[in-house]
């Protein structure tokens, strides 16, 4: 019923991904540009992230107040996201009113206003979003680990930016980083549901090929690799709850490893899904840490955190543990795991059976269109398309040799940051 | 004008809902759905916290969290297995008047969800051990609920919205009353609380209408529990008699989170789509309306800032939220509070209306695309009676609204100088 991905690509550069999808009068388009915080200097922090709210203010033929109705009026779901790879854009909506998505994604690519005034409000938007994340302290404590986890790679700074920037990012900064990075050899467009291929690639052909190529000045990082020797970061705030992260250096998502790496933190820390708009979960009741942690009451959660990323990034594992518990037994009892996969061979069933997780969990997630969508046009951010579609025949090529020799490469107890955030006075 | 993209015909409807009661009050509604290759499972029993006494709040919400620990037919550990290592879940969850369940896998595993559903909600072991493991995870969401901005300003909202009333009290508790909750407290609420009457099954779907009534009838029919004790209905409370503020003072904060609103109506209540439709315009169209366009967009006070309509059986609440900084906090409840003047003294425009009624019947295939957007859709149509064909009615519900019945409706709720409002974040206390 799915037919398969179609690529296009135009004289500008830009690649087109669709996959006509026919179950229900819906489609989903999204636009990815190649330009996140991984691609931001010293001092301006946080502008691709100030770039993606300004692309909601207006351009001459949509102005603002048409523009924020244009796809509410029809029934559509819209909406932005900034990450450390990419930016992108998305509409879903009834596939009747699929010609104003496709209009005003064209219309934004080059045609943004980013009028004085608007850039000032949005400013304090900005803050306000950032001070928003700074009332969490898991905010503070992965902005702290990260730091600690890169010395120079943009990694190292939340997406968001960091508040000195935010204050002094001007108007002129904000275009120019827009100019430079919104052009069709920087994009990937990707459709997926209910439309004709051919009329849509035609129409998209009209809106897009008198939009030039443009040479993007990125600035592109060098990777950074092992991670420094045994950091150790310590914070203190309010409250009654102990939250412990430990880091280790995560392989880039198109480096075999990462597969690897995928079932070894289904294995610790339970499966967890990539898929951004729905498709549920599944517990993690009888993973290896939850079972040594929890169900010995020496935390009250325990969760894994694994990226897709252009460049290695960091694996994170974390507990939660009441005021009242150690956080040194907590970290033995995460190091005693760590060592016995770096030592043993895992039985084949194990394997198997987060393999079965990890389909399931596909299969939920491919569900919407949404998703669909979505999905080609990520995995093109670090991989191309086709990584979606190998997904699972790659965790099927996961053996016991691998995960072993995988947790010695980079679940390394000597090369990890361990970090802390304690409860001020130790509770009340 | 409000137009549907697709036939009303193809939504769901009496010609695709199958729907059945087991002897025991059980209602059951199914629904295929053959685009996808798993199932949904929902259901809902007419137990809840307002039943909770005082001192011990938490109770219902705690019985709800300790039906996936453990069984009398299996252990903590084979229960999780069973699902786990089928890629499936099973979660439990607990509300002031009902209990819910959501179950979600593979569609040849559907039989799994039916048997562990009904084993936790009919056999709960209640062991010791994880009854007392459950104490300390509860304690340690509490913990972290009592340093969270927008969770304390609910609290607060909830506490001067509903005094005297048990919607004022917290579902999951203090931790005081979490210390002084029992085992046998939750052995006691379980028998004289859960019970097969009232509640509502939804499967949605890869599977047969046929399939859904027989799992039904095979893990469920022969529950009985006469000795069960309906719930004690509280009468609400009036509108909040003025502008009642609200503040909790909270350590090392940079956003203070603003939670500002009155009662609302209920879900069965004429007002109900009215008000719905008006409060698309007021605080969730495009960037979230009227509210959005001046907190956010003009002023630039907030990150976010919208309003919401909540409805229950017997009540429901009308909402404003905002997350600002310290300093903007009384410029956005100024903001908000002149929205709402302006909202009840002058119908909206015909133009706002129409781009409102046409968001939302738009949307509907949208939110009707999942298994999960549809179980939750048949199971309100269950709850609250709308009938089979709500759905396809819709459009013509939402198009039939006018203006005049909107502000006549909010005007009923909506006063600015009748309102709690509370916040939390950076600032001194004001309790």
């Amino acid at each position: 019923m799915n037919s398969s991905v179609q690529t296009h690509t135009l004289n500008n550069g830009l690649v087109i991904l669709t996959r006509e999808i026919h179950t229900v009068p819906l489609v989903s388009q999204w636009i990815w540009y190649r330009v996140g915080s991984r691609n931001e200097v010293r001092g301006k922090t946080g502008i691709s992230h100030w770039v993606e709210h300004m692309q909601f203010k207006g351009t001459p033929k949509y102005p603002i107040n048409v523009l924020d109705q244009a796809i509410s009026r029809d029934g559509g779901f819209w909406n932005a996201m900034t990450s450390l790879d990419w930016t992108t854009y998305f509409e879903t909506l009834p596939s009747d009113k699929l010609e104003i998505a496709l209009d005003l994604e064209a219309d934004r690519m080059v045609n943004s206003l980013y009028d004085p005034q608007e850039t000032e409000l949005e400013r304090t938007v900005v803050i306000s979003e950032r001070e928003g994340n700074e009332n969490e302290p898991l905010f503070r404590l992965g902005e702290a680990v990260n730091q600690a986890g890169f010395s120079d790679h943009p990694y190292r700074n939340q997406v968001i930016g960091e508040m000195q920037d935010l204050q002094t990012i001007t108007r002129e900064q904000l275009f120019g980083h827009y100019r430079s990075h919104y052009s069709p050899n920087n994009a990937l467009l990707a459709l997926a549901g209910d439309f004709d291929t051919p009329a849509v690639m035609e129409r998209l052909r009209d809106l897009y090929e008198g939009i030039p190529a443009m040479e993007n000045g990125k600035f592109i990082p060098q990777p950074e690799n092992t991670l420094p020797k045994n950091q150790r970061i310590e914070l203190e705030g309010p409250g009654d709850t102990i939250y412990l992260q430990v880091s280790y250096r995560s392989p880039a998502a198109n480096s075999a490893d990462f597969f690897a790496l995928t079932v070894l933190d289904s294995l610790l820390t339970g499966p967890s899904s990539l898929a951004m708009f729905g498709g549920g979960s599944i517990s993690n009741k009888t993973s290896r840490l939850y079972q040594l942690l929890v169900e010995k009451d020496k935390a009250v959660s325990v969760s894994g955190g694994l990226q897709a990323t252009i460049d290695p990034y960091l694996y994170d594992i974390l507990a939660i543990l009441p005021p009242d518990k150690s956080v040194d037994e907590a970290l033995r009892v995460i190091d005693e795991q760590i060592e016995r996969l770096q030592n043993e061979l895992i039985q084949e069933a194990e394997i198997a059976r987060a393999v079965k997780q990890a389909k399931a969990l596909f299969a939920y997630g491919s569900e919407n269109i949404t998703n669909q969508a979505f999905w080609m046009g990520y995995a093109s951010m670090f991989a191309d398309h086709t990584w979606f579609d190998h997904f699972i025949p790659n965790l099927e090529q996961v053996d016991a040799e691998s995960l072993k020799r995988t947790a010695q490469k980079y679940l390394r107890n000597d090369h990890r940051i361990i970090g802390i955030y304690r409860p001020r006075n130790n509770g009340k | 004008m409000a137009t549907t993209s697709s036939n009303p015909k193809n939504l769901p409807g009496p010609e695709t809902i199958s729907r059945w009661t087991l002897a025991n009050g059980i209602r059951v509604l199914s629904y295929t759905n053959p685009n996808v290759s798993s199932v949904y499972l929902i259901g809902l029993l007419n137990c809840g916290s307002a039943s909770d006494p005082a001192e011990k709040l938490g109770l219902a919400h705690y019985t709800a969290s300790m039906l996936s620990r453990g069984t009398a037919r299996r252990s903590f550990q084979a229960f999780h297995e069973e699902l786990e290592n089928r890629g499936a879940s099973l979660s439990f969850s607990c509300g002031m008047n009902d209990t819910g369940f959501r179950g979600k896998a593979l569609a040849e595993d559907l039989e799994m969800l039916f048997d562990l559903a009904a084993d936790s909600l009919r056999n709960p072991a209640f062991t010791p051990e994880y009854f007392e493991r459950m104490r300390a995870q509860l304690l340690a969401s509490l913990a972290i609920r009592d340093q969270d901005t927008s969770e304390v300003a609910s609290l607060l909202f909830d506490q001067h919205l509903f005094p005297q009333h048990p919607y004022g009290h917290p579902q999951d508790g203090y931790p005081e009353t979490i210390q002084s909750i029992g085992r046998e407290d939750l052995v006691k609420f379980h028998a004289g609380a859960y019970n097969p009457d009232g509640m509502i099954l939804v499967v949605v779907g890869a599977v047969s209408p046929e399939q859904v009534f027989s799992l039904a009838e095979r893990y469920f029919a022969d529950w009985l529990n006469p000795n069960h004790k309906s719930q004690t209905r509280y009468s609400l409370p009036d509108q909040p008699a003025g502008l009642i503020r609200k503040h909790r003072f909270l350590e090392d904060k940079s956003q203070a989170d603003l939670l500002l609103g009155t009662l609302g109506p209920n879900r069965t209540s004429e007002d109900y789509l009215p008000v719905y439709l008006g409060n698309n315009i007021l605080g969730q169209f495009g960037l979230m309306g009227r509210i959005g366009e001046s907190v956010r967009s003009r002023s630039g006070l907030a990150y976010y800032a919208s309003s919401s309509i909540n409805a229950w059986a017997d009540s429901g609440t009308w909402e404003f939220s905002a997350g600002t900084n310290a300093e903007n906090l009384e410029k956005a409840i100024d903001l908000i509070r002149e929205e709402i003047k302006r909202y009840v003294t002058s119908e909206v425009s015909e133009d706002e209306l129409a781009d409102s009624k046409s968001n939302l019947i738009g949307r509907l295939p949208l939110s009707l695309e999942s298994n999960a957007g549809l179980a939750n859709a048949i199971l309100s149509i269950e709850r609250f009676d709308l009938g089979l064909d709500y759905y396809q009615r819709y459009a013509h519900l939402i198009n039939a609204v006018t203006a005049g019945q909107i502000l006549n409706a909010s005007q009923k709720y909506l006063d600015p100088d009748r309102l709690v409002i509370a916040s939390a974040g950076p600032g001194n206390d004001i309790l």
